[in-house]
């Protein structure tokens, strides 16, 4: 059986004279955790944002469920069930949380604008309905305290979360988190592993994630690609990509660990 | 104090939150149906003009409110429902007719303007509607054979079949019956899906298109809105003035209108009522005021401009929410009174927003 839900083949994006990304392949299963590491600059959030066709792919192609996602203009992607996250966090900060969630149902409007202006019964029965299903996320994420709150007065964490419950409000198929511990302290980070993994367990959502934190990757991910200027470095479990000598290098730098240093500087080792 | 207890969605759904909006705009409906004949003909006059201004504003605030796109050329929509109303009256046309239409041509023109709208943002939008509203002015004063070029246009007085609106009492009446309708349908789009869209592209495109919401479509369809309820508003503008000419509708008009939905409140439907009798009432001040101020300020030239701007000015640094912000503050006051507190309303600065991919 066929369970890969997202492919990308050779992607390369182009800015310039700097190549971003340069024939980038993996394939994301579904249902599992997939993350992307790699240094700054490593062309991870530019792999996102040719998932989420913010940009095109200079060459190569991305297939989501068979169907190739260039061929798609940038809002129909959120209707295949892809949904995602910002690392600088992207909310509608002049509108309450509740209103922010609402919008992340949008998706599934079904009426026109005429029966908006009129606002009538069927439209006010698909509010009903869309109000019903943000309630389970907001119960899901513990969000019920904030839901009247404006976003612009909320702390960091609360709209890391904020956002993370907005894109789940899509129900999408495909949940790509950027960077999801970024400015969270350790409590609030613990708790944002084990929303990663609720959301891969019981909502049996395939998540795609760019992360630093490494204890958080080792923590929930199936499998890790780790990326250096553009290129794979190399594909496998957490433990695996961590003990990969061209990973350690791209992090650590140079081709000599502090022994060799120290050995060099004339010190005793 | 009040304090709302909700059990059901709905409650979160209707236009009224709770009692006291049912009871004071019930109070506000029934004290301006009985206007004509609570006040002088002369003030009735100035509400009517209130009403046909707000409805204008209500457009502008939709696309410039709550969809984050600016227009300075607002004006030629209205000339283009004004133009639409002169022509169409002369041939004696019903006026629901002519209203209808002046919504649509103005939209379709609102439709071509909206082009830009889609590739340019902020300042350059603005200075494309800004070319825009020349082009129109020009147009409309070059155009001869339809307009009667800058030498204006004589507006019939409204009908409707064999009923004539030609008492000012029963043009009051449809002003207020229309603007009634505009802003209900205003409240309708903003608590739907299209209305939710629209403020998600003001706050962040970007997320907005993500969350996926089509973005060329609802700049568009925001454009076309806004424009038609101008058209309305300009229509009835001109039947009112009962004679228009191009350079009604001017820059001087689109900043006025600017200035109303800035003063008035930005992002709020009261702001554009507001804004409306803030623009109307004005100049009647400021000419009472000119009795009191020396004769060196008093009769100098240009006297309404410096107010206008200082206004302006005075809102955009103290209460960037305009009259509405003043007014949710003083009825904030009430609800708590005694336990008010000076920094309720304060913004605390925050440095959350790093630069957006654009």
């Amino acid at each position: 059986m066929n369970d890969t839900l997202l492919s990308a083949h050779d992607l390369t994006v182009r800015f310039g004279g700097v190549l971003a990304v340069n024939r980038v392949s993996f394939e994301v299963k579904q249902g599992e955790v997939f993350t992307l590491i790699g240094p700054n600059g490593a062309g991870k959030t530019t792999v996102f944002n040719l998932i989420s066709r913010i940009y095109t792919p200079t060459t190569g192609h991305l297939e989501f469920l068979g169907q190739r996602l260039s061929d798609l203009p940038a809002h129909s992607v959120a209707a295949m069930g892809i949904a995602r996250t910002f690392q600088n966090i992207e909310l509608f900060e002049h509108a309450t949380v509740l209103q922010n969630l609402l919008i992340g149902r949008h998706v599934h409007n079904r009426s026109g604008f005429w029966q908006h202006m009129l606002f009538t019964p069927g439209v006010r029965q698909a509010e009903q309905a869309t109000r019903h299903k943000v309630e389970e996320v907001i119960d899901f994420l513990d969000l019920q305290h904030y839901r009247d709150t404006l976003v612009a007065g909320l702390p960091y964490g609360v709209r890391k979360v904020v956002e993370l419950a907005r894109a789940l409000c899509t129900e999408p198929k495909l949940l790509l988190l950027d960077e999801p511990s970024s400015g969270l302290n350790v409590e609030e980070t613990a708790d944002m592993a084990f929303w990663i993994q609720d959301i891969q367990k019981d909502l049996g959502i395939t998540v795609l994630m760019v992360e630093h934190d490494m204890s958080l990757v080792s923590k929930v991910s199936d499998r890790v690609l780790a990326m250096n200027q553009g290129e794979v470095l190399a594909m496998g479990t957490p433990a695996q990509v961590q003990s990969d000598p061209a990973v350690v290098e791209a992090y650590l730098g140079g081709g000599f660990d502090a022994t060799a240093l120290r050995r060099q500087a004339g010190a005793p080792a | 104090m009040r304090f709302i207890f909700k059990t059901s969605y709905t409650q979160d759904i209707d236009l009224a939150k709770h009692s006291g909006h049912v009871w004071a705009y019930s109070a506000l409906v029934l004290l301006m149906c009985a206007a004509p004949w609570l006040v002088e003909e002369y003030w009735l006059a100035q509400i009517t003009f209130v009403l046909i201004y707000g409805i204008v504003g209500l457009g502008l605030m939709v696309l410039a409110g709550f969809t984050g796109l600016f227009s300075i050329g607002h004006a030629a929509f209205m000339g283009v429902g004004a133009y639409v109303a002169a022509v169409l009256s002369a041939h004696g046309v019903a006026f629901p007719v002519v209203i209808l239409v002046a919504a649509g041509l103005s939209a379709l023109v609102g439709a071509v303007v909206g082009l830009p709208a889609l590739r340019v943002k902020g300042i350059y939008l603005g200075i494309a509607t800004l070319s825009f509203g020349f082009i129109v002015e020009e147009g409309l004063a070059r155009w001869e054979s339809v307009t009667g070029g800058n030498a204006g246009m004589h507006v019939k007085a409204m009908t409707l079949w064999d009923w004539k609106v030609d008492s000012a009492e029963k043009f009051y009446a449809v002003c207020l019956v229309l603007a009634v309708i505009c802003t209900l349908i205003v409240l309708n789009i903003l608590r739907s899906p299209t209305g939710r869209a629209f403020v998600a592209i003001r706050d962040s495109e970007i997320s907005a298109q993500s969350m996926g919401i089509h973005l060329a479509y609802h700049k568009t369809l925001s454009f076309m809105f806004s424009a038609a309820l101008a058209g309305v508003g300009g229509a009835l503008y001109a039947y009112k003035m009962q004679f228009i000419s191009p350079d009604q509708f001017g820059i001087l008009q689109s900043v006025d209108l600017l200035l109303m939905i800035v003063v008035g409140g930005l992002g709020s439907v009261h702001g554009a009522f507001f804004g409306s009798i803030f623009l109307i009432t004005m100049p009647q001040l400021i000419t009472l005021g000119k009795d009191w101020l020396p004769a060196a300020i008093g009769q100098a030239p240009g006297l309404q401009g410096v107010v206008y701007g200082l206004v302006l000015i005075a809102f955009v640094m103290f209460e960037p929410l305009g009259l509405y912000g003043r007014w949710l503050k003083v009825r904030t006051w009430f609800e708590l009174f005694p336990f008010y507190r000076k920094g309720m309303f304060k913004r605390q600065k925050s440095f959350q927003k790093s630069d957006r991919l654009k």
